[in-house]
């Protein structure tokens, strides 16, 4: 067994504590005086997206929210590859606007590494405008009294943009249901 | 094919606790010890062992590997490893055993689920392009779900506080759980969201567990035991990965799997369900029609120890002891997978 | 994003932070470690000793180590390889040798580097001895050994040992 070495020192993005990888500099021992030591695993992989995904992610580079729409007229966004009722590919693309509705939400009070707010916000399920299923992103309500089932919402483009659903920063509200 | 009978013969849990500095490995061997000490049975009559956990919480590839030296694998056996909870595990273990290859397995799975931040590495099982680098959490999805419960009127913050109340207080009767508190739903009301709509109550507390289960098969289980617990239905379905795709109010998956095992054939006694969060239980009740007749979780269930891949093997083996030791007659037992109950593995016991 | 054959590829660093705990057993073998001394435990059952304890069982018997028995410094070879391909972030010239080592009373072997002379002046039964780093540097740490190095001994008949390795 060893306690060192056999660990990746690649940094995500997320690393922020300045543990170090390799036990010898930093371990402490336990209570019973068992060796303890923080352990970063960490891989910078990078994914290829398949053919479909690749325009989603370029468009959504460009700045634009494009999704596919299935066999039985259901339009998904982010695009499905694959029909879920029949299984074929889809090829049939929909452009759609950058407002839509959220259909649950849950309040993030203490934002954790990597998310994409540094201050309390909601997570969304959100169906954007001509969309018949919602996906998931963040919303940056302020305060957890100001989001509802139902409210209005739009996007937030990142300010630099590298293909990747972070290319949408967030989504503001617009409106308040009353 | 004829189907064999089945019977879970024997079980045994570790005291779920928090922060434990054993290896995984050491965490795993006592109860395998436990088990086939309490079944009497000889190392070399296991044909099959089983295994449940996963490697992202141990934060090394291939620890699975590691477990083997919990076994004793000399001379070389048969085993194979789910990447999952040990309840999958026990379903393949049913599986081989069907096939004829084998007459006993042992099923086992651990967690250490506190040595590492358990709500941020279930973010690597999520879909990797849309919601992974999103970095949500594992509560923050169950919360969604259970907003869209709240919204459609099938269940309050008041039921879901009774169901964390309930489970507190039986825990007091279960010497492996680990959260215990003589509570009522309104005290746990008072207290603060963690992440709204769930409090802290209505969130399983993540432990370090390990739990082990040996079946049989026909008559070598009836030697083994005086009252197996037979297996008579078993089944294990799965929703639709992506999180907006179906209705969250509702769980089909937990449904079809109910069905198939035959849980409405007759009155289930006790259920045990997977269910790590409050919301989720009455979801499950709902969808597999649990009625008022069902002690649902006397062991307090997997909202006070919650010891990830080690959860719901934990259900299997409450409900088998029910039937060993005379309390119930028709048992069920489930586990889930997803934070938004997206796999469901039902199974249906009685003693004879 | 990079691209290629029009797919494209996206970057998607992941990394976790874990608490990690070498476990009970392998306390007083770092603790050895630390004081210049190499520990293994011993399997109550079967007598075996492990260096390094592994996960802290014996995997033969599946019982918990038990007694710390004092192994090495020296050891056998029992199987070696000549690596010539470099990895990221290696710092070895090339070509080195990694070997497993059974370390004297231990009943496992151990990895580490041979250094100190040919690669091609390795063989199986080889006499080795572990070479420190400076005192200054050690930790609880496998590598407070820099490398092991022949002793020059007259190499052991590997066929004729019982050994786990």
């Amino acid at each position: 067994m060893q306690l060192s070495g056999s660990v990746c020192a690649i940094r995500g993005p997320s690393d922020k504590n300045d543990s170090v990888s390799a036990a010898t500099t930093s371990s402490t021992s336990g209570a019973d005086g068992t060796f303890v030591a923080p352990l970063v695993v960490a891989y910078p992989y990078k994914r290829t997206v398949g053919t479909l995904l690749s325009r989603f992610f370029q468009s959504l580079q460009e700045g634009r929210l494009e999704g596919t729409k299935g066999s039985d007229g259901r339009v998904y966004f982010p695009p499905a590859e694959f029909d879920p009722v029949t299984g074929r590919q889809l090829d049939e693309w929909v452009t759609l606007p950058e407002t839509g509705t959220v259909t649950t939400w849950a309040w993030q009070s203490v934002p954790q590494p990597d998310q994409p707010l540094e201050h309390p916000f909601a997570w969304a399920l959100i169906t954007l405008d001509g969309a018949d299923v919602p996906m998931l992103h963040a919303v940056d309500a302020g305060d957890m009294s100001r989001i509802r089932t139902g409210s209005r919402v739009k996007v937030r483009w990142a300010d630099e943009r590298s293909g990747g659903i972070r290319d949408i920063a967030c989504f503001d509200i617009i409106e308040e249901r009353s | 094919m004829a189907r064999r009978d089945v019977a879970i013969v024997g079980t045994a849990q570790r005291p779920n606790e928090v922060g434990t500095t054993l290896t995984s490995v050491e965490l795993i061997l006592p109860v395998i010890n436990e088990v086939i000490a309490k079944v009497g049975i000889e190392r070399r009559e296991i044909g099959f062992w089983c295994h449940g956990s996963c490697d992202y919480m141990s934060g090394q590839p291939f620890s699975f590997v590691a477990a083997v030296d919990a076994i004793g694998a000399w001379p070389p056996i048969i085993e194979s490893h789910v990447e999952g909870d040990g309840a999958l595990a026990l379903y393949e273990a049913w599986v081989k055993i069907q096939t004829g290859e084998c007459d006993v397995a042992l099923v086992f799975s651990n967690g250490k689920t506190t040595s590492g931040p358990i709500d941020r590495i279930l973010n690597l099982q999520a879909d990797p392009y849309m919601v992974t680098p999103l970095w949500p959490g594992f509560d923050s999805l169950a919360a969604l779900q259970a907003r869209a419960c709240l919204d459609a009127g099938i269940m309050s913050e008041a039921d879901m506080a009774e169901v964390a109340a309930r489970s507190y207080r039986d825990a007091m009767n279960n010497p492996v759980a680990y959260a215990k508190e003589n509570v009522t739903a309104a005290q746990l009301l008072d207290r603060p969201y963690t992440t709204a709509p769930l409090r802290a109550h209505d969130c399983g507390v993540p432990v370090d567990g390990a739990n082990a289960i040996i079946m049989a098969a026909g008559d070598v289980a009836r030697r083994l035991t005086e009252r197996p617990a037979w297996i008579r239905g078993i089944d294990h379905r799965i929703d639709t990965q992506r999180l907006g795709a179906r209705s969250l109010i509702e769980s089909s998956s937990a449904a079809i799997a109910a069905a198939t095992a035959g849980v409405g054939n007759d009155r289930i006694d006790i259920a045990e369900l997977h269910a790590p969060y409050t919301h989720q239980e009455i979801l499950l009740r709902r969808a597999m029609n649990l009625g008022e007749g069902t002690h649902i979780n006397p062991s307090g269930g997997a909202l006070v120890s919650n010891p990830a891949m080690a959860a719901g093997l934990a259900r299997f083996a409450e409900a088998a002891e029910s039937v060993f030791s005379g309390s119930a007659d028709r048992v069920l037992a489930h586990c889930t997978s997803g934070p938004m109950l997206q796999q469901n593995l039902v199974c249906v016991m009685e003693g004879e | 994003m990079s691209e290629a054959d029009g797919i494209l590829r996206l970057r998607q660093p992941i990394s976790v932070t874990y608490n990690w705990s070498a476990g009970p057993n392998a306390t007083s073998p770092l603790n050895g470690l630390l004081n210049g001394t190499l520990i293994g435990k011993r399997c109550p059952g079967c007598s075996l000793v492990y260096f390094p304890p592994r996960n802290g069982v014996c995997p033969k018997c599946a019982r918990i180590l038990g007694d710390d028995v004092v192994v090495g410094p020296r050891g056998t070879i029992t199987t070696f390889c000549v690596v010539n391909v470099p990895f990221l972030g290696q710092k070895i010239k090339l070509p080195y040798v990694a070997a497993q080592i059974l370390l004297d009373g231990a009943d496992i072997s151990m990895q580490h580097l041979i250094q100190e002379c040919e690669a091609s002046d390795v063989r199986i039964g080889m006499r080795v001895e572990p070479v420190w780093k400076d005192r200054s540097e050690w930790g609880p740490t496998l590598e407070n050994i820099a490398h092991f190095r022949p002793t020059g001994e007259p190499d052991r008949d590997m066929g004729a040992e019982a050994g786990a390795s």
